[in-house]
Formats: structure tokens, sequence, C-alpha cells
């Protein structure tokens, strides 16, 4: 997966529930992904966020974090 | 004409209280309003009549339904003279049989006997030889209009002509072309002898306003105005009701076929979604089912760089599952998947996603949905509980305020549009949004009250804007929402909108709207008192396109406007069976009835049912097919009726993906473009050639009934069939109405559904079950299906996809009438007389800075890549926007659109390009090879052969 794309995802996603969610937002982006995504997609998130996670904005890291670990 | 044996009741029906009457000695109780024509005409008493049909507002011209009434004076025309209680009326007698035989005789010196092409079919010579009329006394050049005033027959229409000679000036087809379509495009000039029809400034009907909607030819009593389809194939043998192919609409028609082939296609006057209208694509434009372009035999190529080879269906189904269990075997079993069709019926995509998740054993199954209203299931689902539309068309008609939200009804959904142009006219009134001066913006007796003309990408904003209007106005219906909504999450939106940062004076130099434009549109919606919103692909093709559609559901919310007719929110459906493929489980996180595949309890009923075990992890959706395809992770693909890549952003992306795949098959009714990445290519059915149901966008389910036969042999289910058997997963369904057996028995909102009820109810609006058992014309009555309506905060974030000073003009995309989305049907038939080629709209200013004059070739240049277009100049579009439609694959318009796409749903950005338009020589030269190589492509108004 191109994991440049799934960030931009990740943010996107972080960005409506910054607004909608408040403190609770990195849960409710954590959801969503759980939701959404796919289990290699997830898996290529969170492996990048094991190598530093650059370019995610703090609630997609903080989601992603919450992620871990996929099977 | 209308279906010979259609009994018409010659106007159209009342809804008062109940009159009790007698007619000729019978008594009746119609509604007060009822004419006394339609009143005799239901108590099996039929007066003669010319100028009336009961799609049309009596007009009491011809003097033929003459009836007596005791106690009055003369001879009243029925048509015009309503049922009054106790009323006696008479329709024979022998002053009445004098006076219709003599006007009947002067309408026969315009029109002789027999001079009908197919005068069986003729309401004038039919009434004239019931009177034992034979020929007229009044016959010459002094008194026969015909000879007096003779003129050409008009045949430039490719699917119909007018010959004035048959003319009778009755005026149905101008009432039609008034009352039905709302185009006021027929007139009648001059007066007495050279009175007659006339299209516009007297031109042409091709070349004049008329959008070849057919009212006009069936409202005509004589051969006047006829089908050339008709003239060609003579009277039909037989007559099925099925349900159009085209958009979301879903118009009940009926075709007629003759000697095994259709030779005419009609509106069901019972049609609940059309009401007894089409348009140029339903009505005409289905010749495409049986073009010599049809692919009838499987092909099979072991590289996409081979040649097809013909093959047997069984050889080709042994091929494509022996690949996808090798693939399968080699890269594990989440290696492959499929894509279900909006084209398709229930039947087809329920069994398409069945034989994925099921028979390839992965939940790797989308619907090209995804690239259109997914944001509206996820929105809507969200905010009110159900993926789907709130009303049925007919609500319209009790709108006081309707707003159109990034749709142009009168080019995409026109049947609807024409329902809806007929509540404006009776005085709702109007709000667009929209980047460009959509049709309805201004048109014959319509112009919108407010067009609050955003920059494409500031949806949001605007929604906020008004909101924000709405909240700190004190327009909200606080009653309403403190029954129906949740409080916390009301409170929350509250508050968010009334920041001043959401204000339209704020918001102005965002959307590049005036503030007091939005105001006002904001306090007319709001006041209504019913406003219903509808919208279409220029909501949801956006990075925020679901935030924008709870945005919607949130104004809607907030005035009351949701749970009764006259308001909603109604997505217009881009395809004929969007809603119904979206209903059927096509998504990869879904079953049918929207419901999650983690869900243990709804896995388990799929489980016991399908014998399988399933799993519960969602699969990809079309765009990370495409990113698991190009890592190496995903190798082979089942596309049921959907071409990829011309319909999907960023074309060099989708096809380096495609070209990756191991096996690729593809069924469809024409070798598209993603076929040239295929290994395995099914030959497809149109909806002719089989049963089935589409749902429409008002959740209407309707039968598709078979027509004709199979032209491959196997309709599209069957394939699936077949394809499951050979991959070891059995499949048996004898006939489609089993399938929707199966979808009712394991979908909540299904249960009630059976073709047997959709047959006597002629239709059905889900959810149809027990608490519902006729369905749901209107949906959150009383309460919100998810309970309390909930609120979501959308706040605006800009689109990453930004002006420059290298591309400059943002270009945004939409369709034309006579065109249907990626062109595959309607390229294929005369419908190309219109719109032959997609052109590059825009505006005076930015063409003079470019020096680019009206037809010039433009180089149009995106991040994403580049194509040339012909342009034409107009203040359609604004200053800094260009807009093009997308029906023709050598424009490329998803060469230039770029892989953005919405937050939640990752449905493409296709509404917001930034591009750079230069003037160029010529097309590019894959443009020109392209070209060179469809030789049928026909010249700009070109006149057509019959029936195409």
């Amino acid at each position: 997966m191109d994991v440049e794309h799934l960030v931009t995802m990740a943010n996107d996603i972080a960005a409506f529930f910054d607004a909608e969610s408040g403190e609770k937002a990195p849960d409710s982006v954590r959801f969503h992904i759980s939701r959404f995504w796919e289990l290699r997609m997830r898996r290529a998130i969170v492996e990048h966020l094991q190598k530093g996670g650059a370019g995610l904005s703090p609630t997609a890291r903080a989601a992603v974090e919450k992620l871990a670990p996929v099977a | 004409m209308y279906a010979k044996d259609y009994h018409d009741l010659g106007t159209p029906a009342a809804n008062g209280e109940s009159v009790t009457l007698d007619i000729d000695g019978a008594t009746i109780t119609v509604p007060a309003g009822t004419s006394i024509m339609r009143a005799a005409a239901l108590a099996d008493r039929d007066v003669p009549k010319l100028c009336a049909t009961d799609t049309l507002k009596h007009f009491g011209s011809c003097r033929v339904c003459l009836v007596e009434i005791e106690g009055r004076k003369g001879f009243p025309a029925s048509c015009t003279t309503e049922v009054a209680a106790g009323m006696k009326v008479r329709t024979q007698s022998e002053a009445l049989s004098k006076m219709r035989r003599g006007v009947l005789e002067l309408y026969v010196s315009e029109h002789p006997m027999g001079s009908c092409p197919d005068s069986s079919r003729c309401e004038l010579e039919h009434l004239a030889e019931q009177h034992g009329i034979g020929e007229s006394r009044y016959a010459g050049a002094q008194t026969a209009r015909h000879v007096h005033t003779p003129k050409p027959v008009d045949h430039s229409n490719p699917y119909f002509r007018f010959d004035n000679d048959l003319c009778i000036v009755c005026s149905r087809c101008v009432r039609a072309c008034e009352e039905t379509q709302g185009t006021y495009a027929l007139t009648i000039q001059g007066r007495g002898l050279e009175s007659s029809v006339a299209a516009s400034q007297d031109q042409p009907f091709l070349e004049s306003e008329c959008v070849s909607c057919g009212a006009c030819v069936e409202a005509c009593p004589t051969g006047a105005l006829m089908e050339k389809s008709s003239l060609a194939a003579g009277l039909p043998q037989r007559a099925v009701a099925t349900t159009c192919a085209y958009c979301g609409v879903g118009c009940s028609l009926i075709a007629e076929v003759t000697d095994g082939a259709v030779s005419r296609m009609v509106p069901n006057r019972d049609g609940r979604a059309n009401q007894g209208h089409a348009c140029v694509k339903g009505r005409f434009a289905y010749g495409y089912a049986t073009h010599a372009d049809r692919v009838k035999k499987p092909l099979v190529r072991k590289r996409i760089t081979d040649e097809w080879t013909e093959v047997s269906w069984e050889e080709a189904i042994n091929y494509a599952a022996s690949e996808f269990k090798r693939i399968q075997a080699k890269y594990g079993k989440d290696s492959i998947g499929g894509i279900t069709s909006s084209r398709c019926t229930n039947e087809e995509t329920f069994l398409v996603q069945k034989l994925v998740r099921a028979a390839f054993g992965t939940n790797n199954v989308d619907t090209c949905a995804r690239v259109c209203h997914s944001p509206t299931g996820y929105g809507l689902k969200h905010t009110l509980g159900e993926s789907a539309g709130t009303q049925e068309f007919v609500s319209v008609q009790h709108a006081d305020v309707i707003m159109v939200i990034g749709a142009s009804p009168t080019e995409a959904h026109p049947v609807f549009a024409s329902q809806m142009k007929r509540r404006l006219r009776a005085g709702a009134k109007l709000i667009v949004i929209d980047p460009r001066a959509i049709p309805l913006v201004k048109s014959p007796h319509v112009e919108a009250d407010y067009h609050l003309r955003l920059l494409p990408g500031t949806n949001v904003a605007i929604i906020n804007a008004l909101a924000h209007v709405i909240v700190t106005e004190g327009l909200t219906k606080e009653d309403y929402v403190a029954a129906r909504c949740e409080k916390e999450s009301w409170e929350k939106w509250k508050k968010f909108v009334a920041e001043a940062v959401n204000s339209p004076e704020a918001m102005e130099p965002v959307t590049g709207v005036k503030a007091e434009l939005i105001r006002g549109a904001a306090r007319l919606y709001a006041q209504g008192p019913n406003g219903a919103i509808y919208y279409g692909l220029g909501v949801t093709e956006h990075s925020q396109g679901s935030t924008m559609v709870m945005g919607i559901a949130n104004l809607a919310m907030a005035t009351g406007n949701l749970g009764r007719e006259g308001v909603g929110v109604s997505p217009l459906r881009g395809q004929n069976n969007v809603q119904g493929s979206c209903d059927m489980g096509s998504f990869p996180h879904e079953f049918s009835g929207y419901r999650h595949v983690s869900d243990d309890s709804v896995r388990a009923q799929f489980e016991s049912m399908w014998k399988v075990h399933l799993s519960a992890e969602q699969g990809l959706r079309i765009p990370n097919m495409f990113e698991a395809a190009l890592d190496g992770s995903f190798k082979g693909m089942y596309i049921q009726g959907e071409d990829l890549a011309q319909s999907d952003p960023n074309t060099s992306h989708v096809t380096a993906a495609l070209s990756s795949l191991e096996c690729l098959v593809i069924q469809d009714i024409f070798h598209n473009e993603t076929a040239k990445f295929a290994h395995v290519f099914l030959p497809g059915t149109s909806f002719l050639e089989k049963d089935g149901t589409f749902t429409n966008a008002e959740r209407r389910i309707s039968r598709v009934r078979k027509v004709i036969e199979p032209l491959c042999g196997y309709a599209d289910w069957e394939v699936t069939m077949l394809l499951s058997n050979a991959l070891g997963y059995p499949m048996n369904y004898r006939h489609p109405s089993e399938i929707m057996d199966e979808i009712a028995a394991l979908t909540p909102t299904f249960t009630g559904v059976s073709f047997e009820k959709i047959d006597r109810l002629g239709s059905i609006q889900w959810p149809c079950n027990e608490q519902a058992p006729d369905g749901t014309p209107t949906m959150h009555v009383g309460q919100f299906v998810r309970g309390k309506g909930k609120f979501y905060v959308t706040a605006y974030v800009p689109t990453s996809e930004r002006t420059s000073s290298k591309y400059p003009l943002l270009l945004t995309t939409g369709r034309i009438l006579s065109q249907y989305n990626v062109g595959a049907q309607t390229r294929r038939t005369a419908n190309l007389a219109w719109h032959s080629e997609d052109r590059l709209e825009i505006h005076p200013h930015d063409a003079e800075a470019r020096g680019i004059d009206h037809g010039d070739w433009v180089g149009v240049t995106s991040r994403a890549g580049d194509t040339v277009l012909r342009v034409e100049i107009t203040d359609r579009v604004a200053v800094g926007v260009v807009y093009t439609t997308f029906h023709f694959p050598e424009s490329g318009a998803n060469l230039i659109t770029t892989e953005n796409s919405d937050w939640a749903t990752n449905c493409p950005e296709y509404k917001v390009t930034a591009v750079q338009v230069v003037k160029v020589a010529q097309p590019a030269a894959w443009q020109q090879r392209r070209q060179a190589a469809v030789p049928a492509k026909r010249p700009r108004r070109a006149p057509s052969p019959v029936g195409n």
C-alpha cells in the first residue's frame, strides 16, 4: 500500500473528528479506521507509525497508536 | 399516440369530496372537481373526444365531447364541466350525434380518412368511423388546411417525424410540452387555415428548443407526430412493462414488441416515479441493446497484449475459475475481489457480492456507487439512521421551498425535473447552490429566487453559513428538535455554527457568494414552511462529501424539514440502481441492509443461509484495490458492468493497477476501456434481456421484465452462477424471484418484498416489512430510524486541490441531457445528434485572456495529467471555473482528475481539479488515433437511422 496515501487519508479523517469529537477525536478516528480500512491498510499504517509515523497529524498519530497491535 | 388498449379517461383525476351523479342511467360516485368526461369514462360511458387526454388539463377546443345535462340549457363540453351532486347527464342523443358528426366531418376535411400511416391508432379516424363518416363534404383548397397551407414533413428529429398535413391543431402536443415536460418549445402559430404547430421560431424540431422527451408524440391523437420506429415496424404484437436502465428516477416504461424486436417505448401511465413521462434517453435511446458492437461470445486471452480468442461459455468460465483458484493458492484468498454494478439488477448485484464473500471467501467487494453516492450512505446513516433518501418524488408537489445543491435535474434527472418545474410554476420558491448556472436557474416560467454560485470545493462553507443564519436569527424549530434529536449533539452543533467564523460575511471570501444572498436563502428555506433539499454528485464527489451530506441533514433537522410530505433530504442518484446496489451489500464492510460484516449475529444469519464461513474483516474499496494491485498483493478481479478505466479518477494510476492484475474478468455488453486490460470477457445482457428489479432514488423497487431473449444466451445472474459453480460454491436459482426471496429472508428492510407483491402493487418503497407491509413512501415519520436524530459538527476543511499560478482554473464536471455517464449506451444511439463530443466550457474573460475562440482545441493540464478538448465559451460558468462532461472516452476527462477523495468513503473528488487551459492546434496524438479507430462516430446534428 502507498503509505503516503494512507497518511493523507488518516489525516483527512482526523481533520473531521478534530472538530466533531474534540478530545475524543483519536478514539473516533481509530473506530473509523477499524470499521472501514482493510487489514493490509491498517497493518501498513501501524508499521509506518512504528517507523516514526512521518506526516501523521497529532490526532491521526494518536489514533494509529490505539489501533496496534494488528494481527 | 398512447398504447391502443389504454383506457384514456380524458381529464386528470381530482381529489375532492365524493359526489354522486347519474350518467346515462348509471349511478357513479367520483371526487368533486372531476370532469363529466372522466366520470363518464369511469362509468364505461366514454364520451367522444379529440383535444382531451387524461395526462393534460382540459382544454375544451374540439367540441366533440358535448353532452346534455338535465335542467341546463345547451350542450356543455364534458371535459370542462365538473360533476355536481344529483346531476343527470346524457352522453348519447340524436342531437348530440348530429353535432358530433358535423364537427368530425370538419376535422376529416383537414385529415382525410386513411391518410394516417397507422389508421387503426388514429383517434380521429377511429371516431369518424364510429360516426359513419367516410369522407368530408368540405375537402378542398378553400377549406382544408393541409391543402391550403401544405408543409414539408419535418424529419429532423432522429426519433420522430412531424407531418403537418395530418395535424388537426388540437394543441395536445403544445400542452404536453408545457404541462408534462415544462419546456415550452411548441406553439400554435397563425390563425384559421394558416394555423399550425411550430417548434420554437418555426424551426425544424432538431434545431429548436425541443428536448425530444416525446411527450408531444405520445399526446398526438393522429399520426402527425409519430415515432419513426413505429412507422417502420408497424403495430406491436405484445407489450411488456419494465423499468428504464438510465438514471436514478427509474421510470416505468412499456416496451412494445413487433416481430421480436422493440418497436416503441412509452412511459407507463401507472408508473409512480415518472407519472407517465419519460425523456430522450428512456423513451428513445434503447437501440444500443441491439447495436452491432454487442459482444455475444465469451473471449479469453492469456496476456493483455494477445488477441482475443472466441471460446465456449464452459471454456471461459472454467478458465476464469481456474485462474482465480491459482491466484488465491499463490497469493492468499484476499488477493482477488469483485465489483458490482449500479447498471445491473438487485438480484445480480446481490449474487456478485455473495460470490465474492461465499465463493471467493473474502469481503473484497465494492460497487461503482463508491465513486458517486457513497458519502450519501455514510452521511445519512450517521445523522438520520438510514442510507437513503427520505421522500418519494411526488412529495415535491407539497414543497414550498426547493433547494437544489450540486445537481442539474433537467440534464441528469429530466423526468423528475419536469415534476419539480411543475411545482415551481405553481409558486414554490427555488434556491440553487451550484458553481454553474444550470438550466433550472432560468428557464421558461421558472427562475431561481437565489442562485448561490459558489466556488467549487466550498459546499461545506456554504452549508455552515446557511446554518449560521438559521441559528443566530432564531429560525430553528426548537420543539421539533427537542422532541426528535439528541440534545447534546444539538447544543454542540448550534454553538459551532453560531461562531463568527461560519457567518456568511466571514465565508464570503471563501465561497465567492455575497453574504446577503446566503442570508436571504437561509431565511427562505427555514421559513418554507415546507423546505425540500435535492442534491447530486456536486455534493458527494468532494473531499468533504460526507461532511456536506451531514451538513444538509443538520440543516433539515434544525428546521424541522424531515418526516412528512413536501420536505426531506433527497439524493438524486446517478444510475438506475445506485440505491439498489448499495442496499444489496455491495460495500466491502456491509452485508445487505447496511450491516457491518464484523457483527457476529448478522454474519451468523448469512453463514446459516449460505452454508459457508464468512470473514469478519471488511475488504478493500475500489481505490484501495488499485493500491493493493500496485503493491502486488491484489491480483484478480471480477467486474460486472463497470468501466473502471474510464470512470475512475487519475486514469494513468487506474490503468497501471489494472495492467498489474494476473486475471481480470469483465462482464459487459460492449468492449470498454477496462476490457483492454482483461483476460476473460464474459458477454453481458441489457435490461431488455432479463428479469429482476431496480431500486430508484426514492427507494422504489420496480420490476425489470424480460422483453427479448439474451443475445449471448445467458442473463447476467446466470453467468455469475456459472462462475460460482465452477469455483465449487453451488448456486442453483431457477429465476431471479428466488434470489429476491433470499434477499428478503436476510434483509430486515426487505422482509415483505417479493416479485409477487411488486407485480401486485406496481412497485414498493423499502422499508417493506411487518411494520410497513406495503412499503414506506416517506421515511422518519414520527421519529428517525436511528431513534434520535444526531447533529454532527461539520467544520469546513479546504480541499488540498487548490489553484496556483501553474494551475489557475478550477475544473468541475457534469452531465448533459442526451448522454449518460461514460456514454457506453447513449454513444451507440442517435442521441449523438445532440451531443457528439465533450466540450470544455470556459468564461469569456478567461477565454479572452488566453486568446481562445469558440470551437478552438485547448489543452487542459492538471497535476494528474492532461488532455485536449474543444472549447465552448459561455457565461454559464463563472470566471476562474471551467466545466466539462465526461461521456466520451476520447475526451480523457479522468486523465486530469486527481486521486483526492472523501475522507470517510474514498469517493473521488471529481468536482474540483486545478487546471491550466491553453490553446492548441489539434487533439493529442492518442486522441487522434482513437478517433480514427471509431468510424461509427457521427457528425453533430446528422440525421440518423430509425430506431437507434
